[in-house]
């Protein structure tokens, strides 16, 4: 076998797992667009905020102490405990739900059959807002996040996977470089995506959550609270937020230029559809080994490198021209 | 006219019973226009109540004020003997309300079972952490209420489509899914807008026979709208007539038919 293809696998492999973590942004989407037509600009922000959270109530911070210290010239930081991991992470799903319901209660709930147009205005108004409650809420500096579920073990595991380096090196006379984390994350991704589909297909919820997303009116005169599914949803869309949150913060610290990985999620959404759960992963993929590959084939020898950077969005270009619905997008057809 | 103030037996030997619903001096208005004017009529149980008259009556407003998506200005809901409060349509429904709706409102992402599944929504009980961990309670609550919704798509006659995504049938076969749906909820008053509408005459006649079949059956109440005279004269215990949002009759097919006002409602009045 010749070194351009096993290093193209390799690519490929890393690519595919790079792909997850778009995948898993492109979810929290997905889901808030198909119950309520909401596209939320919000949802990279909200992946920060729970990175965030999560890294102050494991840290014991102080929310807001650079305000209360200015107001009450204390000198507050910390509680001075260190919760575990698990705990914190129930607590944060929790301010999560707290964030959804406000969502809800103060802004959506007021612009009930409002134009697209103005709910997505809404959604850039809760990004500013988000990020500035992060910014006050914990500080601004850059923080370290490991995870380590059972005191000390259980950690979300950092650095090369001795034992495929050491699998492929006695195949190809090459060891394969794949990250630890990037593997840890492929597999939570996909029970995260399995436990999805299963709540929408076998509960009572789910099927309330999907009655929604098909039709309003019909959701209603069956007797399914429309304000309700809408909390619930953006908790969904808030958990698996936390969950791209922990992912990335491992990956390069939670800092706030995570809020931008939202961008990398819109040509996600434009290859797989916006209301494709299916899609969402299989763009993420795409996108993942695509802007890999690109850079080892074209990028690298011939461009001068650096093409992942807008590699996804020309990408995205050409599916709008094609196929502007997505791969598993629906077709929508009007009558004239 | 026929008192109806204790009940009264058909014409057929039904016993018709107390009142369900009763809509007291319902006035509704969008900005300057009245779509329903001063209207009052009630509903009993075990009876087919009709609302009929020609487009733009007010019927589908009316029917809309009944299932709550929309609060009249004026006049009271009575349910049950009690006064309603403007509730959310979604809260009218958990109180065994059901409709169906004129331009056909299902799932259709869904298959046949499944959007007959959502009409079971408001039975089931179990919470949202139960459901989600999916054993015992939730798991036999799913069972029992699966056994209620094929007993209704048995009864409707739909069970060679159960498995369909609703996007694929015909239209007839949608209006009697919709039905199905609203009948699994097992309602105390079944609101129908327009059944027959769109609908050849074999469609229609099977309309007609399973809407007769369900207050047979299951002593449903039914109220339904349709300016179809001769299906509803057919079908219906008692009628109520609409014209430009204002009641001009109430009663009896046959008092309905012989009512001055109705007969230049449909058939035009020569104005001198």
């Amino acid at each position: 076998m010749s070194d351009q293809f096993v290093f193209a696998m390799e690519v490929t492999l890393n690519g595919l797992m790079a792909g997850v973590l778009y995948a898993l942004v492109a979810l929290g989407f997905v889901l808030i667009y198909k119950a309520s037509g909401i596209f939320n600009f919000a949802q990279g922000v909200m992946a920060l905020f729970a990175a965030m959270t999560l890294v102050g109530i494991m840290n014991g911070q102080v929310p807001f102490s650079h305000l209360i210290n200015a107001t009450f010239g204390t000198d507050l930081h910390d509680f001075g405990w260190h919760l575990p991991a698990l705990l914190a992470i129930l607590l944060t799903v929790g301010v999560m739900v707290l964030l959804a319901w406000g969502v809800q209660r103060f802004v959506f709930s007021h612009l009930v059959g409002q134009e697209p147009i103005i709910l997505f205005m809404a959604t850039i108004g809760l990004a500013y807002f988000l990020e500035g409650l992060a910014d006050l809420m914990w500080g601004s500096e850059i923080k370290t996040l490991n995870v380590c579920l059972f005191g000390e073990s259980g950690c979300l595991p950092q650095g090369i996977n001795e034992t495929i380096d050491a699998v492929t090196y006695e195949w190809f006379g090459y060891g394969f470089f794949i990250d630890n984390l990037d593997i840890t994350a492929t597999i939570v991704a996909a029970v995260l995506v399995a436990a999805l589909i299963a709540f929408s297909q076998y509960t009572k919820q789910g099927r309330a959550l999907r009655a929604v997303a098909d039709d309003h009116q019909a959701a209603l005169s069956v007797g399914i609270s429309l304000n309700f599914i809408w909390i619930l949803v953006w908790s969904l869309a808030g958990f698996v937020a936390l969950v791209a949150g922990i992912m990335w913060g491992a990956k390069s610290g939670v800092q706030f230029s995570l809020s931008l990985i939202a961008l990398k999620a819109l040509p996600v959404l434009m290859l797989g559809g916006f209301t494709s759960i299916p899609g969402a992963i299989v763009g993420g993929l795409i996108i993942g080994v695509g802007e890999k590959l690109f850079e080892f084939a074209i990028g690298a020898p011939f461009l001068g490198g650096a093409t992942e950077n807008w590699f996804a969005y020309v990408l995205a270009l050409v599916f709008l021209v094609f196929r502007p619905q997505g791969l598993f997008g629906e077709k929508i057809i009007e009558r004239v | 006219m026929l008192d109806t103030s204790e009940g009264y037996t058909t014409a057929d030997g039904r016993k018709i019973g107390g009142v369900v619903m009763e809509m007291k001096n319902i006035t509704l208005r969008f900005g300057g226009v009245k779509a329903i004017t001063d209207i009052s009529f009630d509903i009993r149980e075990g009876e087919i109540r009709a609302i009929i008259g020609p487009n733009g009556a007010g019927k589908s407003s009316m029917l809309n004020v009944m299932s709550g998506f929309y609060v009249p200005q004026e006049g009271e809901v009575w349910f049950h003997g009690k006064p309603r409060p403007p509730l959310k349509p979604y809260e009218v429904a958990r109180q065994g309300i059901a409709r169906t709706f004129q331009n056909i409102a299902l799932f259709e992402g869904m298959s046949v079972l499944d959007n007959v599944m959502t009409g079971r929504l408001t039975q089931m009980k179990t919470g949202l952490l139960a459901q989600s961990i999916w054993k015992g309670r939730a798991e036999k609550e799913e069972t029992e209420n699966r056994e209620i919704a094929e007993k209704v798509i048995d009864f409707l006659e739909i069970q060679a489509i159960r498995k369909t995504p609703v996007s694929r049938l015909p239209y007839g076969l949608k209006k009697r899914v919709e039905l199905a749906r609203a009948l699994a909820a097992e309602p105390k008053l079944l609101l129908l807008d327009e059944p027959m509408a769109g609908m050849n005459v074999e469609e229609k006649e099977d309309m007609s026979r399973f809407i007769l079949d369900v207050n047979d059956e299951f002593g449903t109440t039914i109220a339904l709208i349709e300016h179809d005279m001769g299906v509803v004269m057919d079908l219906s215990d008692r009628v109520v007539v609409m014209d430009y949002g204002k009641k001009i009759g109430d009663g009896t097919p046959d008092e309905v038919r012989n009512n001055q006002e109705v007969i230049d409602a449909y058939l035009g009045v020569e104005h001198d």
